[in-house]
Order: C-alpha cells, then sequence, then structure tokens
C-alpha cells in the first residue's frame, strides 16, 4: 500500500536472479561429468535452502522475542522484521522438496562401481546403516520416518506461528487495544519455548546429521547464534535500504543504533559458541570426535579460518564504536561481510561432510547464492509493500517513535 | 570578584528537561544537572559531551590482554612448561586455545575495574570524598539546574532569575560559588 519496490530494485532483483541462474547452469555443464557432480547440487540447495530459510527463521524467533519481552522500541521496525520471516513460508516449500528428493534418493549417493559415495545424508541409504552399527545404534532419532515426523512438526509450528503473528499484526493495525498486544505476548513466550528445543533438534537432523557419526550438544546453538545475527544484518540492511529511500521517517539514529549492538553482540554469540564447540574438541583430542575439525582444518584451512575471522575479527574492530554503529555506509559493509561470513559457515557446516576434500567455492556456488538471494530480497520486499511499513495502535508505538539513547 | 551561581530546584525532571530546552533556546548557558538518576535526553541540551569511557574502556581491555599474554606466556611456556593432556607446551601459538579463556578473563577483568575506578576517580565520588550536589535532596526526589552567571555574560542576575522563574521551578537560589573539592 504505502511501500511500492521501485523498478530499479526489480532490474536489479531480477538480473541477480539471472545472473545466478546462467551462472549454475554454466558451472554444472562443466561439472556435470565429474563423480561428485549429484552431490554438489545437492550440497548446494540444502546450503542456500538452509541459509535462507534461516534468516527468516532468525527474524520469526527476534520477532516472538520482542513481543514476549514486550519490547518499546522496536515497534518502529516491526514490520520490516515480520517482512524477512515471512520468507519462512518459501523457505519451509524449497527445503520440504530437498528432504523429499534426498528421501527419494536414499540420502543422494552416487554409486560408484557399485560403492555408495557421496550420500548427503548417509544414515538414510539402507546399505550403508547395515554395515554401520554406529549410525544403526543412532535408531530411531536417525530414522527417515522420525526425521519427517520431527521436521513436519517444526515447519508447522513455525509456519502458524509466522502467520498468527503476521494475522494479529494486521489486525492491531485496525483494532487496536491491548488485547492483541497480550496475546502477541503469551503466544511470543510460547514459541520462544518451542523454538528453544526445536532450534537445537532441527540443527541435528539437518545440519549434524550429515556427519552422521559425529556429535556435539551445542550444534544446535551454534547454528541458531548463526542464523540470528544473520537475521539481524538482513534487517540492518533492510532499514538502510528503505531509509534512503525516504521510507520510515519515525526510525531514527537510536534504532539504527540499537539494531548495530544486536549485530555487535550477537556475532559475539557466535564467535564464542565456535570457540566453545572448538576448544572442548581440541583439548580432548579424541579422535572420533576430532576427526571433524581435522577434516575442516586440513581441507578448508583458508575458506574455514578466514571465515571464523570474518564473522569475529571485522564486527569486533569495525563496530564497537559508538559512530560506526550509527553510520550506515560502515553498517552496510559490515552486513553484506557478515552476510557472505556466515553463507560460508553454512558452507563449511555442509560441504566437508558431503564433498570431502573435493568441496569448492565456484560458478555453482555463486550462482544458486545469487538465485537465492534474489528470490529472497523480491519476496520479503513483497511481502513490504502489503502493509503499511509503519504498525498503527502497538500499544508501544508512541515509545518507539521517541526512541533516544 | 567571587563568580555567583544560580541554583534552580525542580520536583520534576521532565519539567527539567523542558524548561532546560526553553532556557537553551533563551540563549541561558546551563552548567549542569543534578538528579537523583539519569534524565534521558538532557545531556544534548546542556551540551554535555558524549562520555569518553569507552576510550578507556578500551585502554585498559588492551593493557590486561597484553598481561595475560605476556603472563602466561612465561609461566607456562618460558619458565615451566607443563604438559597438559598432551598439548605442545613449547610453543606460545600452538597451544593458544587453551590461553583464550585466560585472555577473555584478563580483558574484562581490567576493562571492568579499570572503567569502574576511573568514573569514580574523574567524578571524585570515591567513597568518603565529601558530596558536592548544591542541594541534599538531590539524591531523593528534587533536580537541581547550575547556571554560573560567569558563563552568562550577556544576562544580568534579574534577567536569568526572571527567565527561570517562567520555568516551573519550585525553588530558586543565587548564592557566591564555591568549588567544594
Amino acid at each position: 500500500m504505502e511501500y511500492q519496490i521501485s523498478s530499479k530494485a526489480k532490474r536489479t532483483i531480477f538480473a541477480t536472479i539471472g545472473l545466478g541462474l546462467v551462472l549454475f547452469i554454466i558451472g554444472a555443464i562443466m561439472e556435470s561429468g565429474s563423480e561428485q557432480f549429484k552431490t554438489k547440487i545437492l550440497s548446494n540447495f540444502l546450503i542456500d535452502g538452509f541459509f535462507f530459510f534461516a534468516i527468516a527463521l532468525g527474524s520469526l524467533f527476534f520477532l516472538a522475542l520482542q513481543y514476549a519481552t514486550e519490547t518499546g522500541w522496536s515497534v518502529a521496525i516491526k514490520r520490516i522484521v515480520e517482512g524477512v520471516a515471512s520468507y519462512v513460508v518459501v523457505g519451509i516449500g524449497i527445503l520440504i522438496a530437498l528432504f523429499a528428493v534426498l528421501t527419494f534418493m536414499e540420502g543422494g549417493y552416487t554409486d560408484v562401481d557399485g560403492h555408495h559415495l557421496g550420500h548427503i545424508y548417509q544414515w538414510m541409504d539402507p546399505e550403508v546403516v547395515a554395515h554401520d552399527p554406529i549410525i544403526a545404534a543412532k535408531a530411531p532419532f536417525l530414522t527417515v520416518p522420525f526425521f519427517w515426523i520431527a521436521t513436519l512438526v517444526y515447519f508447522t509450528v513455525y509456519f502458524l506461528f509466522y502467520r498468527g503473528f503476521r494475522k494479529r499484526s494486521l489486525q492491531e493495525d485496525i483494532e487496536g487495544g491491548t488485547k492483541i498486544h497480550m496475546k502477541n505476548f503469551a503466544k511470543g513466550a510460547l514459541f520462544l519455548v518451542l523454538f528453544g528445543y526445536f532450534s537445537s533438534t532441527s540443527s541435528w537432523h539437518w545440519l549434524m546429521s550429515i556427519d552422521a557419526h559425529w556429535f556435539s550438544t551445542l550444534f544446535g546453538w551454534y547454528t541458531f547464534g548463526g542464523m540470528w545475527c544473520t537475521s539481524m544484518t538482513v534487517i540492518m540492511l533492510l532499514i538502510i535500504y528503505l531509509k534512503k529511500n525516504g521510507y520510515l521517517e519515525f526510525v531514527n539514529d537510536s534504532h539504527i543504533h540499537d539494531v548495530g549492538k544486536w549485530i555487535f553482540a550477537t556475532s559475539f554469540l557466535w564467535s564464542y559458541l565456535f570457540f566453545s564447540q572448538y576448544m572442548l574438541y581440541w583439548y580432548a583430542d579424541i579422535p572420533e570426535e576430532v576427526i571433524y575439525y581435522v577434516q575442516r582444518i586440513d581441507q578448508y584451512s583458508p575458506v574455514y579460518w578466514g571465515m571464523f575471522m570474518i564473522n569475529f575479527i571485522i564486527p569486533m574492530v569495525v563496530l564497537m564504536s559508538r559512530e560506526a554503529k550509527r553510520s550506515p555506509g560502515i553498517l552496510m559493509f559490515v552486513c553484506l561481510v557478515i552476510i557472505l561470513g556466515h553463507w560460508t559457515d553454512v558452507y563449511m557446516l555442509v560441504t566437508p561432510g558431503t564433498m570431502g576434500e573435493h568441496g569448492c567455492i565456484g560458478l555453482i556456488e555463486i550462482g544458486l547464492f545469487m538465485t537465492f538471494a534474489g528470490v529472497f530480497t523480491f519476496y520479503v520486499l513483497n511481502t513490504l509493500t502489503k502493509a503499511p511499513l509503519m504498525p498503527k495502535n502497538h500499544p508501544y508505538l508512541d515509545e518507539s517513535k521517541h526512541h533516544e539513547i | 570578584m567571587a563568580d555567583r551561581v544560580i541554583y534552580a530546584t525542580y520536583d520534576d525532571d521532565h519539567t527539567l528537561l523542558e524548561g532546560a530546552k526553553k532556557l537553551v533556546a533563551d540563549g541561558v548557558h546551563i552548567t549542569d544537572v543534578f538528579s537523583p538518576f539519569p534524565i534521558h535526553g538532557i545531556d544534548p541540551v546542556i551540551g554535555v559531551k558524549h562520555t569518553r569511557l569507552g576510550i578507556v574502556a578500551m585502554m585498559f581491555a588492551v593493557t590486561g590482554l597484553m598481561l595475560a599474554v605476556i603472563g602466561f606466556r612465561y609461566f607456562m611456556i618460558a619458565d615451566w612448561p607443563m604438559n597438559i593432556g598432551g598439548k605442545p607446551n613449547f610453543s606460545l601459538l600452538q597451544n593458544y586455545p587453551a590461553f583464550v579463556p585466560v585472555t577473555f578473563e584478563f580483558t574484562v577483568l581490567f576493562a571492568a575495574h579499570g572503567m569502574a575506578l576511573t568514573y569514580l576517580l574523574r567524578n571524585k565520588t570515591l567513597p568518603g570524598m565529601p558530596a558536592d550536589n548544591p542541594y541534599p535532596r538531590n539524591t531523593d526526589d528534587r533536580f537541581t539546574m547550575e547556571i554560573r552567571l560567569s558563563d552568562n555574560h550577556g544576562m544580568s542576575s534579574d534577567d536569568l532569575h526572571a527567565k527561570i522563574k517562567k520555568t516551573g521551578i519550585v525553588e530558586i537560589e543565587e548564592k557566591d560559588y564555591v568549588v567544594i573539592k
């Protein structure tokens, strides 16, 4: 109604999607002869499918957090958080399709001289499980029926909560009062409880089970830390973009400063969890545990450490001062770098487990990332056009308009 | 001539903030405001510069970090290398993950304590130091503005009194400016 996607933005988005598809197809044609081709394509869909779904999910979590804590300042940016969260619908669709393909292909292996190699999910292949007592012992958790029931439960809960929050948010614009606010408060708290469990268990099912023999208890928090940080950067980029185009007149420096603080804090959360996980395995040095890191450091050393440095050092050094957290130019640079850094993090969660030493960031990776990024941006902007950018009648709206720190 | 100072006391922080805005718009320079709690938005109105405590925190943090590195390099690598869990004990770099928690703790310890001490010293509010609020109830429920005549050359004392009295004060007092500490 109020915000319209400018024709320039549309052209850029469609050009990105088009260029991404072209790069992806060229890459796929060049790779199509290799033995890793199938694994590579499936890994990439898992990486990008999960990465962009996680941005939306992190945003949904942030929205629930604002409701549950009855936060006042964030009301002015609420519609943007909702807009980013709206992509969960598309993300769920893509992930369900991908998981269905993987189930149908029994883990997505390639048959090389009668050997099943290059699985995405080894435990989906009965051939592997029959000869692997470790994976067999992880039943019923790592079995196809359990995986699907759990996955559908996560998706249903995420979808229903997103729809409920969005519906009540639009309803509040018309009705006002505090009844909807109190309902959001209760639902937000409930979502946080469910998300607390689901964010861990879903990352075990979707990502940790790639390295089916390996396990880490804080893996869920680690992926959650990354997803939260990326969500905050995407929200920040949208705020900067919209402000630059003359929207969001009530979003002032203090709101931007606060979102900047969230980026700073969540970068530290992610780095802290990265290191907590790393140090325990490094210190104990138990072969079946440490193999996860040995593989990543031996085969992907520059990418792995580069990713850690980008996601930790850059936000820490650049965003430490108050002025940096209020300057759109600096923030834009940091946000773009962090998004690439966290994409590489998800890449590092998936690729070494599926591709072994053969993974590399090439045309397929770049092309598919651009395609997904384009679709994501278009969908989010499209959601933003459907409602006024400033909520009406929220009980804390006035507080948010006069937010000052 | 000794400097004269006017203390205008309010019973509400919001009244004081609005009054301060009006006075500053009138060209009055407000030297300071005393309040039992931080008043949101008063700093830019009376022209208080943003705190440099962050820079102090950074300096203390770097000091702590360097002390930690020097300390554990000497204790654990140079002076008395110990074999803990089979980790390389001859190289700081290879053994570094084990020292990250210590580095972190030292950095935080120095930054936090250094910041608190600097704050108390700079404000001259270490335990036992005399209080410098002009009005005892500034620590309870009264808010006081300090306006020095030497800061407002263009205006006479009567001018200032007249202007201040329009802003909803509960008490006004003019006296010689005394440096308490």
